[in-house]
């Protein structure tokens, strides 16, 4: 298959390839996809007091079009607040990277990667919230598979 | 000698020309262009000549008792579709069931799809963890109404070796027809019609360095002498069997190459076998959970299928696009499945996913070898830098234990 020119640029200079600790209050994880289906996607971000992502790493196990669709994500949340990286739809990737039709779920799991991060974010803030302020950060449960 | 890119390991999909070969059929395209059909002039005389040597030395590498068992065809996907529509066709009234196996070509799968679609019952026997298929297994699904068994001879994608000759011995007892698609075995893993009662035999000039586009198929003509449905109308050419005029060139591509087989053959297996296992423990040597996919010793020499656990297969491809090699990812496929032959042998889809084939042939070197092992070695470790699914192995986490979502 030929793969488009910035897929390419993507796959072999990837952007942001890494791993955030994912006990940190701060950090949101998603990891979507699955083995069996050969694309697995782990996207974090690392978000400041006032909501913008200032940080995001990513791993991907999958094709090259999987891998240039999540570091291309990484690449658009960074600066971003997460409601607005939460907008971010898989056809603007897909057209981005000019994906053919068999490709496309690279873009959608990217979408839900993002998305998948942005949750598990809100909802340690949530927890943390309601824990209140002065107790001590306390690591919620690991990120799973959506 | 420099390196000539990208380094062709693809040798189960195709193989290049012998330039042996390319001699031999350069004058049939033209000085000796003949019609090997015609019966009035020299022209038509010595093509007609020329095809029956090649059939003669064809005959002699599968070790059939003459050579009007030798029907040429187009290649093996058309001896295929022969063997298998043209026995259903022809014996439909002594039964209407044939045993077949999940790993064959898709040739012999799809000629059985379309008999079910007519009538027809198939049994499609699973292999063995290993890639082999258990004879027992092949006795087990026999019935009354079986006509015909399916057994391919060599795995193109495993590269294991089938036990023909235990599978011919309860097909002969039984009195059920045994076609074989020898198409990857044949000149690189003993072959022999007669000794392993094989009834039909598919066989291409493609995978043994002949030309594309010319193949045979073999039909036993005593004990028991078999029959078929011409499945292609028109002048009744190959003893009716296969209407059509003789590709002249490409049989005599396909008769060279399968004379170079004969006497070189075996030479060339333990070279290429030395290639193949060279690069196999090269990747062993440096990397941690390679895992061969078929059985370690009943292979074909140039074959090596690894799963490169925690990387995906096209993923990796595309990062040694130096090298030609296939996998059984489905990434590449719309149906997004992988490998139905890795499937069948009970592999786990991820290891599916994370298959390369590397298919060595006649005109590899060591240099290759060690190109392609050290490029692989380092672009396996990068996708595994990269991989979330080789970090929590590394961190001890069960990747079975957790719940996927399929999508």
């Amino acid at each position: 298959m030929a793969y488009s020119d910035k897929v390419i640029e993507h796959y072999e200079n990837p952007k942001n390839v890494g791993t955030l600790d994912k006990n940190d209050n701060n950090v949101g994880t998603g990891l979507v996809g699955a083995p069996a289906c050969g694309d697995v996607m782990r996207l974090q971000i690392k978000v400041s007091d006032d909501g913008v992502i200032e940080d995001a790493r990513f791993k991907t196990f999958g094709c090259g079009s999987a891998i240039a669709s999540s570091s291309l994500a990484t690449e658009w949340i960074k600066g971003k607040t997460v409601d607005e990286a939460a907008t971010i739809k898989n056809s603007q990737i897909a057209e981005e990277l000019n994906l053919p039709p068999v490709k496309i779920h690279c873009s959608v799991l990217a979408e839900d990667a993002i998305k998948s991060a942005v949750e598990d974010y809100k909802k340690k803030r949530a927890a943390r919230q309601a824990l209140g302020a002065a107790e001590p950060a306390v690591a919620t449960e690991e990120s799973r598979a959506q | 000698m420099p390196l000539k890119f990208p380094i062709y390991m693809d040798n189960h999909a195709t193989t290049p020309v012998d330039p042996r070969v390319l001699e031999a059929m350069l004058p049939h395209f033209t000085t000796q262009f003949g019609n090997a059909a015609s019966r009035t002039h020299k022209y038509g005389w010595d093509a007609e000549a020329t095809v029956e040597d090649a059939r003669e030395t064809i005959a002699d590498l599968i070790g059939a008792d003459s050579s009007k068992e030798i029907v040429f065809t187009s290649g093996a996907t058309e001896s295929d579709n022969l063997a298998i529509k043209g026995v259903a066709e022809y014996y439909e009234g002594r039964g209407k069931h044939i045993v077949t196996t999940q790993i064959e070509h898709k040739a012999v799968l799809d000629s059985c799809k379309r008999l079910e679609k007519q009538g027809y019952h198939v049994t499609y026997v699973a292999a063995g963890k290993d890639g082999i298929v258990d004879p027992d297994a092949i006795k087990s699904a026999l019935t009354d109404q079986t006509i015909l068994v399916s057994v391919m001879l060599a795995n193109n994608e495993v590269g294991t070796i089938q036990p023909i000759a235990e599978i011919g011995k309860i097909t002969r007892e039984r009195g059920v027809l045994l076609h074989c698609d020898a198409v990857q075995g044949i000149g690189k893993t003993p072959f022999d019609v007669k000794a392993m009662n094989v009834d039909l035999a598919s066989i291409t000039a493609h995978k043994i360095y002949g030309p594309k586009g010319v193949g045979a198929l073999y039909v036993r003509r005593s004990k028991p002498r078999v029959r078929l449905v011409a499945q292609m109308d028109g002048g009744g050419h190959e003893r009716g069997m296969r209407s059509g005029t003789l590709n002249v060139p490409g049989i005599v591509g396909m008769a060279k190459a399968c004379e170079i087989m004969k006497t070189e053959g075996k030479a060339d297996a333990e070279k290429i076998r030395a290639l193949r296992d060279s690069l196999h423990q090269k990747l062993l040597k440096e990397l941690d959970e390679v895992i061969l996919n078929g059985h370690p010793e009943r292979r074909l020499c140039g074959n090596l299928n690894v799963s490169f656990a925690f990387v995906e297969g096209e993923g990796l491809m595309m990062a040694i696009k130096d090298v030609a090699v296939s996998s059984g990812s489905a990434c590449t496929s719309a149906s997004l499945e992988p490998s139905y032959v890795l499937r069948s042998m009970g592999l786990d889809e991820d290891l599916a996913h994370s298959s390369i084939r590397f298919g060595l042939g006649r005109f590899n070197t060591q240099e290759e070898v060690d190109y392609v092992a050290e490029l692989v070695i380092a672009k396996v470790r990068k996708l595994r830098d990269m991989s979330p699914l080789y970090e929590m192995h590394k961190e001890g986490v069960d990747i079975k234990s957790i719940e996927w979502a399929a999508h």
